[in-house]
């Protein structure tokens, strides 16, 4: 348990003389669940990128176990076991729910398995698990484009747990949700966290009172304070820049 | 299990009535070389040219099979696929030009009339091979694929997608129409090649090479129809789909996009050479204006306006449009490209899902 997961060192990015990331550092534990919270352009989603393999940084280092996230695409990092949600939902309107799920299981992703691939009844058990943990089981056969707005972010998670990753990278999951529907997004990622590393990018800090998880507040591209939600609520810092606001 | 694997059913039309409709078209198609064999004054004889021209269309209708294969599940507007389908037509060209043997214009015994004519001495290296069968039959596939491949690769890795893409391929073939027009590329200039004799022993201006060839390219659609809906089918079906929709999400997924478009990118180029080479036998000629940019867009006019991402709407597409332009260029041959234009504005405009939008309800 105490070898990290997730090893972040320095990490800078740079865009056009833009600092998007400045000497960030951040470091996630196996089975850890983390909240990031930030204002506007504090450099989240191009954390996110960097870890994905999306952008290079220019400095630092990007440890996922013994790997090395800088030098890898994004297909090999997610074979590798990093999940990612995206702010917006995105998944494959064209195909229904149960096809979105079955293209995210782990399996041999070539094109060749991939035609020759049949569904055995144990990934077709797997995937009826998964619609049944995100609240989904009804809408198997529909199409992806006729969910609701909560309903893609659930599908978008079970895609995530699909690919059966060991760190899962969820942002912004409760963007223009009801308030029943946040709920009930906490205590899925609370379930999920403990066989699996998440981190969690959030505006919306009852959601992440809900979580009960450690916090990590970014602000400018670096890491302004961390700890329990109390604590960064407390931070003279954080309330200057973020929450003072 | 399969109940919620299966395909949103195409409603109103019904999946069994369209198998049944396609299999009734296959069947009159089988019969026109045998009605062909009936007496001339008998009602239900079909011309020579009936035969031919339905033919030539079937071959067109391979085509389009490819281009909807990479279009319209995988998003790769390809402008060029008239390239692959000219190059299948080319291979197989050379090889009915080393079958004229010695019966050429100058008589002479290995050389093509073109080469005796530019002062050739010898075949040039990439002529051999070219007399048997087999292997024009394999470079109709091979050299198509190994162009796609190369030019697919290179783009695919770049992430070139969308309409650089797709000019990409118009100037690849654009750059193979100016070179084919060359007379030092050995490939007969902007004559090409024609006064083909015979093929597999038959003489090609007779009855039964007529129907042989039918027969060739109505197996030749059955099989690329069988290969293309069962990758469509299959979960490499639905990764396509996917890739079309929101590619860099496959690839968060852990998909190697790049193998997957140069897989159907390949396999639709190979699928057009081998049309290509069924084609140039019904028509007795393959010259460098096969190359030309505006057969490419009219080939995915079809596609377009029969309906792509459907199987069955790019054969309906290629066969309508092309019995569209048969009639046309014999009763107003200077409306054609009009037509043409304002068919592909038409169904833009108003039928987006393309003629086989009009029999299936549109899905949820």
């Amino acid at each position: 348990m105490s070898e990290p997961v997730l090893y972040l060192d320095g990490v800078s990015v740079v865009f056009d003389g833009f600092r998007a990331l400045n000497n960030l550092s951040l470091i996630v534990d196996a089975g850890e669940l983390r909240a990031i919270i930030g204002p506007n352009g504090a450099g989240k989603t191009t954390m996110m990128d960097v870890i994905t393999g999306k952008t290079r940084p220019t400095a630092g280092v990007v440890r996922f176990r013994e790997h090395d996230l800088t030098k890898l695409d994004e297909a090999t990092i997610a074979n590798l076991g990093i999940g990612r949600k995206f702010q917006k939902p995105t998944m494959f309107d064209a195909l229904t729910v149960f096809e979105n799920l079955e293209l995210a299981l782990k399996a041999p992703r070539g094109p060749l398995a991939c035609l020759r691939w049949t569904l055995t009844g144990e990934a077709h058990r797997r995937i009826e698990g998964v619609m049944e943990e995100v609240g989904l089981a009804s809408r198997s056969g529909d199409r992806a484009a006729i969910l609701s707005h909560g309903q893609r972010q659930w599908l978008e998670i079970g895609m995530l747990l699909m690919q059966d990753p060991e760190l899962l990278l969820v942002d912004e999951p409760v963007a223009g949700m009801t308030d029943q529907e946040t709920e009930h997004t906490a205590a899925l990622l609370v379930r999920i966290a403990g066989e699996r590393s998440v981190v969690v990018v959030e505006h919306d800090l009852e959601f992440v009172r809900a979580l009960g998880s450690k916090v990590t507040v970014l602000c400018e591209g670096s890491m302004l304070s961390e700890g329990s939600i109390d604590h960064v609520q407390n931070d003279p810092r954080v309330i200057e820049v973020y929450l003072g606001r | 299990m399969s109940a919620s694997l299966a395909a949103p059913a195409p409603g109103g039309f019904g999946r069994m009535t369209l198998r049944l409709v396609l299999i009734g078209a296959v069947l009159v198609l089988a019969m026109l070389p045998a009605l062909n064999r009936l007496p001339a004054d008998s009602a239900l004889h079909v011309s020579d040219f009936i035969v031919t021209v339905t033919g030539k269309w079937i071959t067109y209708a391979i085509l389009a099979l490819a281009i909807d294969l990479a279009w319209g599940y995988a998003g790769i507007l390809s402008l060029g696929h008239g390239a692959f389908f000219a190059l299948g037509g080319y291979a197989i060209g050379m090889h009915l030009m080393r079958l004229i043997g010695p019966r050429g214009v100058y008589g002479h015994p290995t050389l093509p009339d073109f080469m005796v004519f530019l002062g050739y001495q010898e075949l040039p290296w990439y002529w051999l091979g070219f007399d048997h069968f087999p292997f024009a039959i394999l470079m109709a596939v091979a050299v198509p694929g190994l162009l796609a491949g190369v030019v697919g690769y290179l783009a695919f890795r770049s992430r070139i997608t969308g309409v650089y893409l797709s000019i990409i391929t118009q100037a690849l073939t654009y750059a193979l129409m100016l070179a084919f027009f060359r007379n030092d590329m050995g490939f007969g200039g902007n004559n090409g090649f024609t006064d083909f004799k015979e093929l597999l022993g038959m003489p090609l201006n007779t009855q039964a090479a007529r129907s042989a060839l039918f027969y060739a390219s109505l197996l030749l659609l059955l099989g690329a129809l069988w290969l293309c809906s069962s990758i469509t089918k299959s979960k490499l079906g639905r990764v396509l789909v996917a890739i079309r929709d929101a590619e860099s999400r496959v690839r968060f997924l852990g998909y190697d996009v790049t193998q997957h478009k140069l897989f159907v990118f390949v396999l639709s180029a190979m699928i057009a050479g081998l049309a290509g080479a069924l084609y140039v036998p019904q028509v007795g000629i393959i010259n460098p204006g096969e190359f030309s940019p505006g057969n490419s867009i009219e080939a995915v006019i079809w596609v377009a306006v029969g309906g792509r991402g459907t199987l069955v709407g790019a054969l309906l597409g290629a066969f309508s449009v092309n019995a569209l332009k048969t009639w046309l260029t014999t009763v107003a041959p200077g409306l054609w490209l009009f037509a043409l234009g304002g068919l592909f504005v038409a169904v833009t405009l108003f039928l987006p899902r393309g003629l086989i939008g009009l029999f299936s309800k549109a899905p949820k």
